[in-house]
């Protein structure tokens, strides 16, 4: 099958409606659960994960606060306001720079990003990230709004962008410009985890990019500039966190995850996500071809879904009486048993155990009997 | 997770209710407890957007910020949050029992009782050490001054939320942790941090089981959110036009009042379902029996208070922005010490904890089938009782010979292992001990210090003893490896004007 191919069967799947655009937030994601297939196939695809999450009547949960986007924007404008003033003195501080000049490219077209294409716009960042990249001479750029691109189970996807791409002397480093709070020198870990993870992606895409034309990869810094308000304050401050764990994780990650020509060779020729709207923009399919055509292909639900995907609550429905629902360490502490009435039956010694599950029954075996003993109020 | 917990799990998804991981309670649950529940505002660091807080069920008071960005209005939640909370902590300053240290020779002074804070999730934790952390260094004098009882109160929360990291200490609890640690349900450890759902695994409404219940308690518009973030629908629909509506209101006293009477409602009406899911979850914990050694863990608790508050009548400045090294690693050996003190404690309290480590072989329960109490060993200089007994056992057992094991029930005995042999008819494992301390001083055992023939017995690798401090260096000769002497950022010091300066909007 052609890449061609792979693009009209996915062009397929997702049916008539426009594709989602990806940002590094989904990519993140992403290798959070890279054995998902249901997640691969519909995130390859474009589909509206939460569109159809609420169709199936499995709405997802997460909605943002006006308030949080209102503080983040406000912050982000901040630090960008007068050719990025405050964000330059930061960069001269943090990275050591003594940059006399620094021009400010913003990549985002005038007439509005929505209309271009992505390849027009992904065509723009790579001339002036490359003639950059060439031409290193004392002055540095900042490239607002670059538009790039990374592989995806051998799809190409475009980032929609949320960051600022910064290059000295021939060298560049992600800027990720954050609203959480840093409060003596502290943030929250999960936040700048993900802060981490997503400028990541950004690095590995900047870097494929030069790559591919011909420059060192390395001249795109493991070291992201993460831009956030200081202590209780909304005065930025900046901090270099070193990507190179988040980018390894993730190379690791996205090679692991199965070609998508593989996964689509296996699903019915005739799969469709199609809401088939009506021209007042009604979908007029019926909701349970929808679950069925989910059903057909595999899930993998973690409780750790229910923050990251839009079908979570579908999946988790789907999953129930699965050990694996419970919770990864309460899966492998009950011996890696897929089912809930499995371990159970083991437990209680009303199942012979299959040879592979010998070790886990004689464990879950004595687990059972100590558990009866303490609470039948044996002396310990 | 250990595979007790994990099976519990799995009986709880099967029988469709919670299921006990413990046979006691682990935590002191205080006559007088207050409740904590803050709302904060999305986006912000910590913003305060309201709180119901107080020590009767039935009278909650409501604390609201109907300006959240508003530096003064902010300042004001505090100093209100302090005439509750303040007068609290007082009032557990009445009666101080004297405690003997240093072997009897000196007594010091301890409170017979102490504060409990509970909020309802480690993000309400979290929520009090930056409310502390903002409110510490405040002035009551120079710029931007605040009413006194501010960075009193930032003292005291800085306090409370350091000592919820002290593992086994109850002066500040989380609900859902004191929950979890008695109850397992057919959720993940994720789900349970959802207060409502974790409650009604435990405790359903009549009529429904504990899975039902928890699924429609994720309903946001019946069980909103139990903070300290709100639902960013409620923020969206509800929230944003009331906000709006109070600052529209401008300097119009009548349409003020009313635009705040508004706000004040919709936020009572996201907080007081959580309000009483607190109290609920109190009496459920309160309905278990305590476990023997809670009561010496409160009394730390009640030594850690009565210090703090002496330490405040002595002047006492902030806490530092952050622990320089030296403070930092005793502060970490402490942590550790008490980690593994508790751990070992629960499992002396409570045969299901302890089955925990029967299972992996670092405890075994067996009956005594030979005793030998008056054995006397003078093999050495002086004649010394060294009684033994075999017991037999049908639990693991990865203990070898040499190694020292001791039994709950005789915590100041220690016993060697002297042979482990697997009976040959495979029926378990006979396990010889020989027993040293606990005995009485003559040179036989004073009686009920030996297990009698027919007694079930659990002897253990976990020790409970004496484990002594680490050595460090003095604060002022930390080494350059480490930073050397602590910076004004680490050191307790007055806050400076300048601290005081510090932007909060």
């Amino acid at each position: 099958m052609t890449s061609m191919n792979t693009a009209e069967r996915l062009a397929a799947i997702r049916g008539g409606a426009k594709p989602k655009r990806h940002n590094a937030r989904t990519i993140a994601a992403l290798t959070r659960n890279p054995g998902c297939a249901r997640r691969a196939v519909l995130d390859c695809a474009g589909i509206d994960k939460q569109r159809l999450a609420a169709y199936v009547d499995f709405p997802a949960r997460f909605g943002q606060s006006q308030f949080a986007i209102a503080r983040g924007n406000a912050f982000e404008a901040q630090v960008k306001a007068d050719g990025a003033a405050e964000l330059l003195t930061l960069l001269r501080e943090r990275l050591g720079l003594s940059i006399p000049e620094v021009a400010y490219d913003d990549l985002a077209s005038v007439t509005g990003r929505e209309q271009e294409s992505p390849e027009v716009r992904y065509a723009r960042t790579r001339t002036l990230l490359i003639r950059a990249a060439t031409g290193a001479g004392d002055a540095g750029t900042l490239f607002d709004h670059p538009l790039l691109r990374i592989n995806v189970a051998g799809q190409p996807v475009y980032l929609e962008p949320d960051l600022i791409a910064f290059q000295a002397g021939g060298r560049f480093h992600v800027v990720e410009i954050k609203s959480f709070a840093i409060v003596d020198g502290q943030a929250d870990a999960g936040k700048v985890s993900s802060a981490a993870i997503q400028s990541a992606v950004y690095v590995l895409a900047m870097r494929e990019l030069l790559a591919e034309a011909g420059f060192d990869p390395e001249i795109v810094s493991h070291d992201v500039v993460l831009v956030c308000p200081r202590d209780f304050s909304n005065r930025p401050t900046a901090v270099l966190v070193d990507v190179r764990k988040q980018l390894a994780v993730l190379r690791r990650q996205l090679g692991r995850m199965t070609r998508i020509d593989e996964l689509l060779a296996a699903l019915p020729p005739d799969l469709s996500f199609d809401l088939a709207p009506d021209a007042a923009g009604v979908p007029t399919r019926d909701p349970a071809a929808i679950v069925t055509a989910l059903r057909a292909i595999d899930a993998r639900y973690t409780p750790d879904c229910l923050a990251v995907c839009e079908l979570a609550y579908f999946c988790r429905h789907e999953a129930r009486g699965c050990t694996a629902a419970l919770g990864p360490a309460t899966r492998e502490a009950l011996g890696g048993i897929d089912r809930v009435e499995t371990a159970l039956a083991l437990a209680h010694d009303v199942l012979p155990p299959a040879e592979e599950q010998a070790e886990a029954a004689a464990l879950l075996q004595a687990a059972a009997r100590l558990r009866a003993e303490a609470l039948a109020g044996a002396p310990a | 997770m250990s595979t007790l917990v994990a099976l519990a799990r799995a009986e709880a998804v099967a029988a469709g209710f919670a299921q006990r991981t413990t046979t006691v309670r682990h935590l002191h649950v205080a006559a007088r407890p207050l409740v904590f529940v803050p709302l904060s505002m999305a986006g912000e660091a910590n913003a305060p957007l309201a709180a119901l807080v107080g020590t009767d069920p039935a009278a909650p008071r409501l604390l609201v910020v109907p300006q959240p960005r508003n530096r003064d209005q902010r300042f004001r939640f505090a100093a209100e949050l302090a005439e509750v909370l303040l007068p609290y902590l007082d009032s557990f300053r009445g009666v101080a029992e004297a405690v003997p240290v240093n072997r009897g020779k000196e007594i010091r002074h301890r409170y017979v009782d102490a504060p409990q804070v509970l909020v309802p999730n480690p993000a309400g934790i979290q929520f009090t050490r930056l409310l502390g952390r903002s409110t510490r260094f405040r002035r009551t004098d120079g710029d931007y001054p605040v009413h006194p009882s501010v960075p009193l109160l930032g003292r005291w929360l800085t306090f409370l939320a350091d000592r919820a990291e002290h593992p086994g200490s109850c002066l500040l609890l989380a609900m859902t942790e004191a929950l979890t640690l008695h109850w397992a349900t057919g959720q993940s450890p994720l789900e349970d941090n959802h207060l409502a759902a974790l409650l009604a695994w435990i405790d359903p409404p009549d009529g429904l089981t504990g899975a039902e219940a928890a699924a429609r308690a994720e309903d946001p518009l019946t069980w909103p959110p139990a903070g300290p973030l709100t639902d960013p629908t409620f923020d969206n629909e509800v929230l944003a036009p009331l906000i709006a509506a109070y600052a529209e209101a401008g300097d119009d006293p009548g349409r003020q009042a009313r635009a705040r009477e508004a706000l004040a409602e919709a936020l009572r009406g996201q907080l007081a379902p959580t309000w009483r899911l607190m109290w609920r979850g109190l009496a459920l914990l309160r309905d278990l029996p305590p476990g023997a050694r809670v009561a010496q863990r409160w009394a730390e608790d009640r030594d850690a208070f009565t210090g703090f508050a002496s330490y405040l009548d002595e002047g006492g400045h902030p806490q530092p922005r952050r622990d320089g090294a030296v403070v930092a690693a005793q502060r970490l050996h402490r942590l550790e010490r008490a980690l593994q003190s508790y751990a070992v404690q629960r499992a002396y309290d409570d045969p299901l904890v302890m089955a925990d480590y029967r299972l992996t072989g670092e405890a075994f329960v067996g009956e005594v089938t030979l005793a030998d109490p008056n054995r006397i060993d003078d093999s050495g200089r002086r004649r010394v009782l060294r009684p033994r007994i075999m017991l037999r056992t049908t639990d693991p057992v990865q203990v070898t010979p040499g190694t020292a094991v001791y039994s709950p029930d005789r915590p100041q005995q220690k016993a060697r292992v002297v042979l482990v042999t697997p009976r040959p008819d495979g029926t378990g494992t006979d396990v010889v001990l020989e027993l040293t301390g606990g005995l009485g001083r003559a040179l036989t055992p004073a009686p009920g210090s030996v297990p009698e023939v027919g007694e079930r017995v659990c002897y253990t690798t976990l020790s409970d003893g004496f484990m002594p401090p680490g050595e460090f260096p003095a604060r002022e000769e930390t080494p350059w490896t480490h930073g050397g002497p602590p910076t004004a950022d680490e050191e307790a010091v007055e806050p400076t004007a300048e601290d005081a300066l510090e932007e909060w909007e």
